[in-house]
């Protein structure tokens, strides 16, 4: 999980998807193949836009690629 | 970059040490020295960009990327504060060295050390928030 609470399962979903790279996930979804790397480390979590567009490449609704869990 | 501008630097307190001016003159000298090193640092900074473009390829095999994304201008934003407020703090110096009566060469000096603190840390910035994250 991320420093700020967010955790997603991109990794899954893009083995899922015929292993899709990350290369090609970024090219779909308009960003560097670092920013892809960097979300699903952790380390950078994602715009709205930008998870919207995540979750429509693997057709499913936003929840079920990013989690959040608040910090008590 | 920052081996350019010591380097040009340098030179330029060579050439202050050597001379022997008046108030009106420092000022006109300091003023030039840093005026140059605009372009300077502009030109020496595209040479490190293309240098390191294909440098990277050649190592990687990959090409970078052509465009910013919305977390390289993040990173963008927050490396280019972190340089303004260290720039921020050597003008401050500079004008608290005047304030107390300093020759205006102290003046300068503290303004080009910002400028080149501010340089440093500009990058070293990038490098943190690219591997630690943003």
């Amino acid at each position: 999980m991320s420093k700020h609470g967010i955790s997603n399962h991109i990794r899954k979903l893009r083995f899922e998807h015929d292993e899709m790279t990350q290369q090609q996930l970024a090219d779909q979804v308009k960003v560097t193949r670092q920013t892809i790397v960097a979300i699903e480390k952790g380390k950078y979590s994602p715009s709205l836009e930008l998870a919207f567009k995540i979750a429509k490449v693997f057709k499913i609704p936003l929840e079920q690629v990013f989690s959040y869990e608040s910090e008590k | 970059m920052i081996i350019v501008l010591g380097i040009y630097y340098w030179t330029v307190f060579e050439r202050f040490n050597s001379q022997v001016m008046t108030t009106d003159e420092q000022l006109q000298f300091w003023s030039k020295a840093i005026l140059i090193a605009i372009p300077l640092s502009i030109i020496t900074k595209i040479v490190v960009m293309i240098v390191f473009a294909i440098s990277n390829y050649l190592i990687t095999r990959e090409k970078m990327p052509s465009f910013e994304d919305e977390r390289d201008k993040l990173i963008e934003l927050k490396a280019t504060r972190n340089s303004y407020i260290i720039f921020g703090i050597g003008f401050f110096i500079s004008l608290t060295v005047l304030a107390f009566g300093y020759p205006p060469k102290y003046m300068f000096i503290s303004i080009i050390l910002g400028g080149i603190a501010s340089e440093i840390f500009d990058n070293l910035s990038k490098v943190y928030y690219h591997s630690k994250g943003v």
